[in-house]
């Protein structure tokens, strides 16, 4: 249970994913937020209205998968970090994920970090594809890495791996 | 004996907002900080804010600090007081304040008490050996002077403040090996705590510290699980190495002014500790002192301000400063509390608010 | 101990200054508060209580438990998470409520 452990469960990430029929048209955003809180910046930053405007602030963010385009205005404007955006037609055998990281050293592009889980287990390497940190960001940076697909519903963070740890 | 209009106790985010809302309205306002720099609990927090735009959602709590002094800055109506602790607010309406080493007294026409809170503490075998420390402190070491407390944390708390320190303790390169809740539920906002989790810290819910150990310092805590009854389960003790402890269960008003000043109290569990009786504009029993943010009860920053609002504004109406769009703002600032406490979250406020409200 | 590089924040720092503690140099930053300078520089047991001699540190860190209760410049009962620290200030632990000269 997610008030017990703090990781949403299968159906719940499950049904934060949109259909594969529209993963397999291009990036997409997945927003994990499954608590009534008040809250509403992922409705307010969307320029493409596919997040429903909040008529409650405490409503569940409402995200219309075929309007989004996967930009990633939410991504960097979400409190809580709950949004990543996905990109299944990266490649044939890879998706990519564009996540929030808020931590130093930024990854650079090009070099290997490793992938985690919601629990934080190690479960693949991946390989960084872009790293932006620009000022409307306002010091979220966001990280693109490569995954295997097999990993889709699994990864969800990233460490980097520092000489000698 | 110096005449003022209003006084503001406390350059946090309440006070900050009813001074902007009190001089807005044209009275002439003064804040009291004890502090040297203004801004309370929000020179701290790194993160980004939640509620609405309204309350700045989005922005990092450091920054809505300078959003709130440059419109202070703005006008002329306002005189700021760095360095200056109140010293006592006496059932007569007199303040004594220590102004930079030197003792005045003040005789306010209305005074808004913006003290905050502080954090509680938890009785353990040995709790009182250094590197135990509340969350704010750890927040406030690494946050405000840039040292880290060390290098092995354990967090007791998994509320907002414990969820979110922890997750600043990894930003600054410090290790948390665990957090702890003696709930059988986490109590912050799941979305920090799926955050933490993704990183690999543990959250041990129905857990609690047994005892700490060390010679001069924190080396180890015993931590062990709790059942339904919250009763400790034998056998169930973990020892984790660790050299920090962060005590985070929980925030008590810092009312004493408001007690000596023989404004009505209650003890309100919801709420923290002892509130003062308050009306919905947050007068206290005594017609000339009102409240704003933590102090009538542990809520959030958000909430916070928008409380300073009201209370600036109807301490500014008592004195016959009407804002010239009072109704107006009134209305929104009383719909803007109602939609942050709307939600589950803000079922203990309302509930709190059912008893505190005269 | 200090933070050399940080995600969200730029830590701005006064001139580095000299102050004892216990009759020990230790380097600080003029203006951040003692217990900061204190604890940067690995000083956690700040004094021992009267009764029991147990070790002390600071709990609230910004001047609310009267935890941190330290001598400086000949002033008892300073709370030193609070006090901002000044060039060849002289730190004292006290014993107890300390002594007003």
């Amino acid at each position: 249970m997610l008030e017990k452990t703090g990781i949403a469960s299968e159906e719940q990430i499950a049904s934060s994913f949109p259909s594969m029929e529209r993963l397999e048209k291009g990036p997409v955003a997945v927003i994990e937020c499954f608590q009534r809180i008040p809250c509403n910046p992922c409705a307010t930053s969307c320029k493409k209205g596919a997040i429903v405007p909040f008529v409650d602030i405490n409503d569940l963010p409402d995200l219309n998968h075929q309007k989004c385009n996967g930009c990633s205005l939410c991504v960097f404007n979400c409190p809580g970090l709950a949004i990543m955006v996905v990109d299944y037609t990266y490649s044939e055998t890879q998706v990519s994920f564009k996540l929030p990281y808020e931590f130093l050293p930024l990854p650079l592009e090009g070099s290997t970090v490793m992938g985690l889980d919601r629990n934080g287990d190690a479960i693949c390497d991946c390989d960084v594809l872009k790293v932006t940190n620009s000022k409307v960001m306002d010091r979220t940076p966001l990280v693109t890495v490569a995954v295997d697909k097999k990993h889709l519903m699994t990864f969800r963070n990233i460490k980097v791996v520092q000489d000698g740890r | 004996m110096k005449h003022v209009e209003v006084f503001v106790v406390g350059g946090g985010p309440a006070g900050l907002c009813a001074a902007i809302s009190a001089a807005e309205s044209g009275a002439d306002v003064i804040v009291a900080e004890r502090s040297s720099i203004l801004g309370g609990q929000l020179i701290k927090q790194t993160h980004m804010f939640f509620g609405s735009e309204k309350q700045y959602a989005g922005t990092r709590g450091i920054d809505i600090t300078d959003i709130l002094i440059d419109k202070l800055n703005e006008m002329d109506n306002v005189k700021i007081l760095k360095d200056t602790t109140v010293l006592s607010v006496y059932e007569d309406g007199v303040i004594s304040i220590e102004e930079n080493g030197v003792y005045k007294k003040i005789k306010p026409e209305r005074i808004i008490i913006a003290t905050g809170a502080s954090e509680k503490s938890l009785a353990f075998p040995n709790n009182d050996m250094p590197g135990i420390y509340g969350a704010g402190a750890v927040q406030t070491l690494m946050n405000i002077h840039g040292v880290r407390p060390g290098h092995n944390v354990l967090m007791v708390g998994a509320g907002n403040i414990g969820l979110i320190v922890s997750y600043q303790l990894m930003q600054a390169g410090v290790n948390v090996k665990a957090i702890l809740d003696a709930s059988p539920t986490i109590g912050g906002y799941l979305v920090h705590a799926s955050k933490i989790r993704r990183m690999g810290v543990p959250i041990l819910t129905r857990h609690t510290v047994k005892r700490a150990d060390g010679t001069d310092s924190l080396e180890k805590a015993t931590i062990v699980e709790l059942d339904e009854k919250w009763q400790e389960i034998p056998g169930s003790e973990q020892e984790l190495d660790v050299d920090v402890m962060c005590v985070s269960i929980g925030l008590s008003p810092l009312s004493e002014l408001l007690f000596q000043s023989g404004c009505e109290m209650a003890y309100i569990r919801e709420f923290g500790g002892y509130v003062p009786l308050r009306s919905i504009n947050l007068k206290t029993s005594q017609d000339h002192i009102y409240i704003a943010g933590d102090v009538g009860g542990i809520e959030e920053a958000s909430s916070a301000m928008v409380e300073g609002h009201i209370a600036g504004l109807a301490v500014a109406k008592s004195i016959n400063k009407v804002h010239e769009n009072y109704d107006l703002l009134y209305k929104d600032y009383h719909e803007q509390l109602a939609s942050l406490r709307a939600g589950h979250a803000g079922d203990h406020i309302r509930s709190g608010l059912e008893k505190a409200t005269i | 101990m200090r933070i050399q590089e940080h995600p969200v924040l730029d830590f701005k720092k006064g001139k580095e200054v000299e102050f004892t503690c216990n009759d020990k140099t230790i380097m600080g930053y003029e203006g951040e508060t003692i217990a900061a300078a204190l604890h940067a520089s690995g000083v956690k047991v700040l004094s021992h209580s009267s009764e029991n001699h147990r070790p002390r540190g600071f709990y609230c860190a910004i001047g609310n438990c009267s935890s941190c209760l330290m001598e400086v410049d000949g002033m008892p009962n300073v709370r030193i998470c609070t006090e901002p620290l000044k060039a060849g200030m002289v730190v004292l632990s006290q014993s107890g409520k300390g002594e007003i000269r």
